[in-house]
């Protein structure tokens, strides 16, 4: 289809004297448009895969094993998605696990004691009060940081306190259980998964949708007649993203329901992160926000004398950051099948270290979502892979702080060696 | 006293005053800029050039005094406010989101969208590459961040900026302190372009040098006060140095005083 687009390709004369000065990767990085620093972050992770799987004598590349895996991690990556934009713009949200406590102890508490059991209305009811209820947090903690000129640093450090003791104060620290079964799929148990036939279909969805947008974006830039990328990393960038998408389909298929062989295919809460993760994406790179956040973060005097109400797009990034909250105590909540007040403790260091992994530069204006949701398979892979060996949770924590150190000085240099 | 040409000004500043605490950081200061005119704004650093300038641009607004476009009385309180009126600003920092591309810093702020409201990209890239290509025809690589842009580049990504979305006043603050000579001497050509099409242009420097040939009046502060304006063609340079260092209006300068400038 496109062999026939008529378009200068970025011109090997041209290209030659630059692409001497640099290494391999780097070339193939200019040409496929892949970030270096991603392409690093994916060869860390192919390791960290095959030592884990080889410590733990093959448990870890299993099916089941990448399948819970997936589901351990949803939480953690649909947060990880808005602490990208919190990051880029040079703030920071210390908030987030505990802004998950407050927000499912309140979905539950209304589901459980507030609305009559079992009507239908009950939990979507929820759902929509749990996403207001994180919005509101969100506009809370944003307007002390935008309008109160109070760091987001201290802000969000009081809301980690303020909202854990919220949590516990809703029921004075009682669990509430059980939740309503059908919002129990959401959390990806037994059935909450879509089965072997949509997964196919989706993942086939999937894989169309990508061909799609890369031929309609290239004939769109030859149009222009911009430089557009060669044909041969096109192409490979495509089979790459499609050989993902249905490996992810045939290892979720490959996991049947227990004492059966009924495949269990994508479950619900990956769903869930596939949707936040396409929406997020959209809204970094297609919306005027997510401009805004960008500039903010490279130059926030720029972005003011530009006319950017830096204010209101302040109040905004909190306001997403409080809803993805409420989209990860959803699955949380769904996932436990009850409303605990320790939900999400100490999530916000796998948030932000799955952020900072990912790319997103603590000195702000540099992130991407998708970078972020590798930072987050990387950390879960982690955390996952050290439980299947048997280390104690004390060790687990030291391992997981040290990561997070490593992250942030490998950003310092990567970034020191770019001036 | 100087005589300004005979339209109507397109921006008058009267008695202008700002205060920074306890600093009089401007001073009840009035500048007028007429179309097609270029006004240099000259002073030392800290004079208050930048301060008064920033003003018109919607930076900060003034603690008193009034501003008048083309005769009739304006707010202007943001930099939204001032772009409305057709006012322009180069910053002597460029105020360029370093992170961004070319593209998206000439269109911070009023970007391009798609019928559904979304950023069209593709558009903005198409005229970029037209207005970068006019001001700098080796402009290649205007999809990098522009922190890895040289000098001239970034200094042509904010001139472009400021004189895409047809300006009627234009503010230069120290334009070409970071350029080489051969830079230098494009900015000046396109000066004398812009005034021809009839755009008003604040020109602000620290060195007098830079700006007498280009301007058709200059305006001196010191200390936060105007010293006076001048038109060019009747003052010496020494003359406006003297204005520059002495804080005194060429009549009331004694040749002693200006031999000692030397």
């Amino acid at each position: 289809m496109a062999s026939h687009v008529e378009a200068k390709e970025v011109e090997p004369e041209a290209a030659a004297p630059t692409a001497l000065r640099l290494g391999a990767v780097e070339q193939f990085s200019r040409l496929t448009g892949l970030d270096t620093r991603l392409l690093a972050m994916l060869g860390a992770l192919v390791v960290i895969w095959v030592v884990l799987d080889f410590l733990s004598g093959g448990l870890f590349l299993t099916p089941r094993n990448l399948f819970n895996l997936a589901v351990q991690g949803s939480a953690v990556g649909i947060m990880a998605t808005g602490m990208v934009l919190v990051i880029v713009a040079r703030h920071i949200d210390l908030s987030v696990g505990s802004v998950l406590g407050f927000i499912g102890m309140s979905i539950a508490f209304l589901q459980v004691e507030v609305f009559p059991l079992g009507a239908a209305w009950n939990w979507p009811l929820t759902i929509v009060a749990g996403l207001a209820l994180g919005a509101l947090v969100g506009l809370w903690q944003g307007a002390w940081v935008a309008y109160g000129g109070v760091p987001a640093f201290v802000v969000t450090l009081g809301g980690l306190l303020i909202f854990r003791g919220g949590a516990f104060e809703i029921t004075d620290g009682r669990t509430v259980a059980p939740l309503d079964p059908v919002y129990q799929l959401l959390g990806g148990g037994v059935d909450g998964s879509i089965g072997a036939t949509p997964s196919w279909v989706l993942g086939l969805i999937a894989v169309a949708a990508v061909v799609f947008f890369s031929l309609k974006a290239r004939t769109k830039r030859a149009r222009y007649g911009f430089p557009i990328k060669p044909l041969w990393a096109e192409i490979a960038m495509i089979c790459a993203w499609s050989a993902l998408i249905i490996g992810f389909v045939i290892v979720m298929n490959a996991y049947t329901k227990p004492r059966s062989d009924i495949p269990r295919g994508i479950p619900v809460p990956v769903l869930i992160l596939l949707a936040v993760v396409i929406v997020m994406t959209f809204v970094a790179r297609f919306t005027t926000f997510g401009r805004y956040v960008f500039a903010m973060g490279g130059n926030p005097e720029a972005a003011a004398l530009s006319g950017i109400n830096v204010k209101r797009t302040t109040i905004m990034i909190f306001v997403v950051m409080g809803m993805l909250c409420a989209v990860a105590a959803v699955v949380t909540t769904a996932r436990l099948n009850a409303g605990t007040n320790s939900m999400g403790t100490l999530a916000e260091l796998n948030v932000i270290a799955a952020a900072v992994i990912g790319g997103t530069s603590l000195a702000g204006g540099l992130g991407t979502i998708p970078g972020a949701i590798l930072g987050a398979v990387i950390m879960q892979s982690l955390d996952n892979g050290m439980v299947l060996l048997g280390v104690s949770s004390s060790l687990r924590s030291i391992v997981i702080g040290l990561v997070l150190i490593c992250a942030v000085w490998f950003d310092v240099v990567y970034n020191r060696n770019r001036r | 006293m100087s005589t300004p040409p005979a339209s109507a000004p397109l921006v008058e500043m009267r008695n202008i005053s700002k205060r920074f605490g306890g600093v009089h950081a401007v001073d009840d200061v009035s500048v007028d800029l007429y179309p097609g005119e270029v006004v240099g704004l000259l002073g030392h650093n800290g004079a208050g050039k930048s301060t008064l300038i920033k003003m018109l641009a919607g930076a900060y607004p003034a603690d008193s005094g009034e501003i008048y476009i083309s005769g009739e009385k304006v707010a202007i309180e943001t930099p939204r406010d001032a772009r409305r009126y057709g006012i322009e600003t180069i910053y002597q920092t460029l105020a360029l989101a370093d992170n961004l591309d070319a593209p998206a810093n000439l269109f911070l702020g009023r970007e391009l969208r798609t019928s559904l409201g979304l950023l069209d990209d593709d558009a903005m890239e198409h005229e970029a590459r037209a207005v970068l290509h006019r001001l700098n025809p080796n402009f290649k690589n205007i999809k990098d961040p522009v922190k890895n842009m040289s000098g001239g580049q970034r200094q042509s990504v904010a001139i472009a900026r400021a004189i895409l979305f047809n300006a009627k006043i234009l503010i230069m603050d120290e334009p070409t302190a970071a350029l080489g000579p051969q830079e230098t001497a494009m900015v000046a050509e396109l000066i004398k372009q812009l005034k021809k099409e009839g755009i008003g242009i604040f020109l602000i420097s620290h060195d007098l040098h830079d700006v007498f040939d280009l301007s058709d009046r200059v305006s001196v502060m010191k200390n936060g006060r105007l010293v006076g304006t001048r038109d060019t063609s009747k003052v010496t340079k020494d003359e406006v140095l003297g204005m520059i260092i002495l804080g005194k209006l060429p009549e009331e300068e004694t040749p002693e005083e200006l031999a000692e400038l030397h």
